[in-house]
């Protein structure tokens, strides 16, 4: 009885499978994007608006982390590797045959329990903090509560770019780590007297977004290097993409995507920013 | 003659359909084994690359206590001594199965020996869906009720082993209360009855009798827990705070092997000591498999001799 | 202390212990149903999820979560039923069958993120099915096949030896008996296993993650061609289950109502674990009937 019944299933299963090989075929193509969980929403919702636009391409996209999305890329087992940070600034990657394509920008701002009696540090207070220098609120004037650090997943792309330009050359505290944004923000929504950072995109009410220096977090104070923890979104490709993935690509670059869904998503279209900065920090004006 | 001797030299129909069994069954678990195989030599070659390619030492790594992947320390090694979350994940796999036997096996006593009717009823359909409450859901469980819970009445941040602890408590009770269930349902009736024969009561039936003959069973139930508790990663890393650091208390931010590896995987690059030391925390989940394993026979044994 | 007075003890604190389960255990349903029952309606059990909008629903995950128990399934049931026959009927005790028991325990306290993982590089990149059902349901089975396996296992040993016996006096080969007699014998066992285990493959995120991924392309319910991309018998393209989802949208998620969705999303599943309980369990039964009476 019941091995007729697998026998019944496998032969289904068998079925299916030939139907796979001998279906006809379709004229179809698909690429995969790979990496930052950051980057995923973005990149997601420009492919279903690409797939829709061209009928019969699709972009798949995946996450798994920046590192995840260079060494795929790397390896040349995807189309496209996502990514937060430079090629360069990550070990282990042949970085010269990676092309780089910088499709937005995105700000990134230190994020506290509501409640702390702070709302604006400077940068030499927030590196104090983040090394473990300054501990309680009131010693920034705020109230007598302990400060708790908490920190992205050392490798993170957000943590990598708060920690070069914040910490510098000096190292955080061991403290708690978290491996998402979201999950981030819970856990300062919801502990008293923690300080942690987050893309703007994921600043809510259940948390206070720190200014430094009196320079507010905006994307127009990034526009102009005022607020300068922020970093590129790269979709590397390995050499010079071609066919869909370069449709794709100048498709991510084209003003629609750039002031309308790039925007909607809250970062920075590229096309806005009026500087260039490269892997050292270096500055440029765009002409 | 010839007719006849052919009729035997020959398989017999049902000797050919044994033999099919036979080794269909056989390819089976040889598939199986192969896979194990192939897991076990793919955890472990990435695994000892951290002492073979990048050199760190042994010693280091299982006793240092400082967790800085990507970082050297004064002496030029890498700081990656893996202590804290060994001891962490030691701690949450210890305190929740203290917690969860004696839970379970009361559920299993309940549903096995004194009503069957209204545990398989009740206790069994619940424990059943339980299972298929995925890890995550039970992670924003945990955060949202019991980090802010332990939080209140203990003070600190809430998060840390003992919040990950009561987590893994319920997470692990479904699978050691059924697997409990099963290894006293394994216990013959006639044990229980020649007890109850002799004038025992009821409980000391249960405990002198079947409980003793359901040792080894229970004990493989308590170290299946403890085995999914040890490899749990995603709702211990949502409430113990993955502080790489010793653990002071069992509220301070602590972490485990497997918070730690879930964590930094998708943000270190293939072949570098950053991920190479991942799965070398990978391989001491294994080889920590392995020793749940020859503790369960090594007992099993004994409770089969004492017999 | 009197021997009946112990009794009552005990049996008394077995009550209150079962009883906290209980509470434990209900109060956590309840906890999900009450977040996410609101959440749930038609419209969000059939819509597509939306990656940074408000309104997205679950329904291509849905489809997603059922195809892959399903699939999943369809190579691990035989496989872990083979190698439970082979198990409890043919293997001698040496330490062959040691080896292999232990193995396959360790197998089953792997971590599911390292069997992801393993499935990422194997099947995703080595075997270039890319990130899809099928590597999903090949990652499964791994997660899956340990425990079946065991369940089965302890299905057919609790058969008596008796019956194999008889099987055997009556002159049927060994492999008849366990077809013939001790597999409908143990059939209701085998089919709690499944049961269990079809619980832990609808609920599992992290295996999944790496292989079948975390993206849902648009699905067109008309397209039964299985070589396109939006036909839901693809199993060549990606596809996020429930599971993935929940995950997902707590991890990196921006739609606004994210929240909600998640809370809704979990009640979802909870409830499909309930009815996939149901449902066996009636089959189960029918069965049973089916072969004692016949």
């Amino acid at each position: 009885m019941k091995l007729k019944k697998i026998k019944l299933l496998l032969t289904l299963a068998g079925l299916m499978l030939v139907a796979t090989a001998c279906g006809e075929v379709v004229d179809e193509e698909s690429i995969t994007a790979v990496g930052s969980s950051a980057m995923q929403p973005l990149v997601e919702a420009a492919g279903e608006q690409y797939s829709a636009e061209n009928l019969g391409k699709f972009i798949n996209v995946q996450g798994g982390g920046s590192g995840t999305g260079l060494s795929q890329i790397d390896a040349g087992a995807v189309d496209i590797g996502n990514s937060d940070i430079f090629a360069e600034e990550s070990g282990g990657i042949d970085a010269d045959k990676l092309v780089d394509h910088r499709i937005a920008v995105v700000g990134i701002t230190p994020i506290v329990t509501p409640g702390t009696g702070v709302t604006d540090v400077t940068l030499e207070e927030l590196r104090d903090i983040f090394t473990g220098k300054i501990t309680n609120w009131a010693e920034l004037g705020g109230k007598d509560l302990p400060i708790t650090v908490l920190n992205r997943a050392s490798g993170s792309g957000t943590r990598a770019t708060f920690e070069q330009w914040v910490l510098g050359d000096e190292k955080s505290i061991v403290s708690q780590e978290q491996e998402s944004s979201g999950t981030v923000r819970q856990i300062v929504a919801n502990t008293p007297g923690t300080i942690s950072y987050v893309a703007f995109s994921y600043v809510t009410d259940e948390v206070e977004a720190l200014s430094i220096n009196v320079v507010e977090p905006t994307n127009e104070n990034v526009q102009n290097n005022d607020w300068i923890i922020w970093s590129y979104e790269h979709m590397y490709t390995n050499g010079e993409p071609e066919g869909l993935t370069k449709d794709f690509l100048d498709y991510m670059l084209s003003e629609d995507v750039q002031q309308t869904l790039i925007q909607a998503l809250d970062y920075i279209p590229i096309s806005n920013m009026k500087i260039e900065r490269d892997v050292e920090g270096n500055t440029t004006p765009v002409q | 003659m010839k007719e006849i001797h052919g009729d035997f030299s020959k398989k017999s129909k049902k000797r050919k359909l044994e033999s099919f069994g036979r080794t269909i069954s056989f390819v089976c678990i040889a598939l199986i084994v192969l896979v194990v195989l192939s897991i076990l030599y793919f955890v472990i070659s990435k695994g000892v690359s951290t002492f073979f390619v990048d050199h760190v030492s042994l010693k280091d790594f299982l006793f240092g206590t400082l967790w800085r992947p990507g970082e050297v320390g004064e002496d030029g090694n890498p700081l990656v001594g893996a202590l804290p979350m060994i001891v962490g994940s030691f701690g949450v796999t210890i305190f929740s199965a203290i917690f969860a036997t004696p839970f379970a096996i009361a559920a299993a006593i309940y549903m096995v020996e004194i009503s069957p009717k209204t545990g398989k009823k009740i206790l069994q359909p619940v424990v059943e869906l339980l299972v298929g409450i995925p890890s995550v859901v039970y992670g924003f469980i945990g955060l949202m009720v019991v980090v802010p819970t332990i939080r209140s009445i203990f003070g600190g941040t809430g998060f840390g082993i003992l919040s990950a602890t009561l987590v893994l408590f319920v997470m692990i009770l479904p699978t050691v209360t059924s697997m409990a269930v099963d290894a006293l349902q394994a216990v013959p009736r006639h044990y229980r009855e020649a007890s109850l024969a002799m004038g025992a009561t009821r409980w000391q039936t249960i405990y002198k009798v079947v409980l003793r003959a359901a040792t080894p069973g229970l004990l493989t139930a308590v170290v299946f827990g403890m085995a999914r508790a040890f490899g749990e990663a995603l709702a211990v890393q949502m409430v113990i705070g993955n502080a790489a650091m010793m653990p002071t208390s069992l509220i301070t931010p602590a972490s485990t092997l497997t918070s730690i590896l879930t964590m930094s995987m998708g943000n270190t690059v293939m072949g570098t000591l950053e991920n190479n030391v991942l799965w070398s925390l990978a391989t001491i989940l294994l080889i920590m498999a392995l020793l749940f394993n020859i503790l369960t026979r090594w007992i099993g044994k004994k409770g089969a001799m004492n017999k | 202390m009197n021997p009946k007075k112990a009794d009552k003890i005990a049996v008394g604190v077995i009550y209150m212990m079962s009883g906290i389960i209980v509470l434990i255990l209900a109060s956590l349903l309840l906890f999900i149903l009450w977040r996410g029952l609101p959440e749930i309606s038609w419209e969000f059990l059939t819509s597509p999820s939306k990656s940074f909008q408000v309104g997205g629903g679950v329904g291509i995950q849905l489809f997603n979560s059922f195809y892959l128990l399903i699939l999943t399934m369809l190579i691990s049931a035989p496989l872990a039923l083979g190698a439970a026959i082979y198990l409890s009927e043919y293997a001698k005790k040496n330490w062959v069958t040691d080896f292999i028991r232990t193995a396959i325990e360790v197998l089953s306290s792997l971590p599911s993120i390292v069997v992801g993982l393993f499935g990422f590089l194997i099947f995703v990149v080595q075997w270039d099915f890319g990130f899809s059902i099928l590597s999903g349901a090949l990652a499964l089975t791994i997660f899956n096949l340990p425990l079946l396996t065991r369940t089965i296992e302890d299905a057919l040993q609790t058969i008596p030896a008796t019956q194999r016996e008889a099987g055997l006096a009556l002159g049927l080969s060994r492999w008849e008996t366990v077809t013939r007699v001790i597999l409908p014998a143990a059939l209701p066992g085998i089919i709690t296993g499944m049961i269990l285990a079809a619980g832990r493959i609808f609920g599992e995120a992290a295996a999944l993650i790496y292989t079948a991924g975390q993206s849902a392309p648009a699905l067109d319910f008309t397209n039964w061609n299985p070589r396109s991309i939006t036909s839901p018998l693809n199993i060549m393209r990606p596809a996020e289950t429930l599971a993935v989802h929940i995950w997902k949208i707590n991890s990196e998620g921006v739609m606004p109502d994210g929240t909600q969705v998640s809370a809704g999303a979990s009640a979802v599943l909870i409830l499909a674990v309930m009815l996939f309980n149901l449902v066996s369990r009636y089959l189960g039964k029918k069965i049973q009937k089916k072969i004692t009476s016949a």
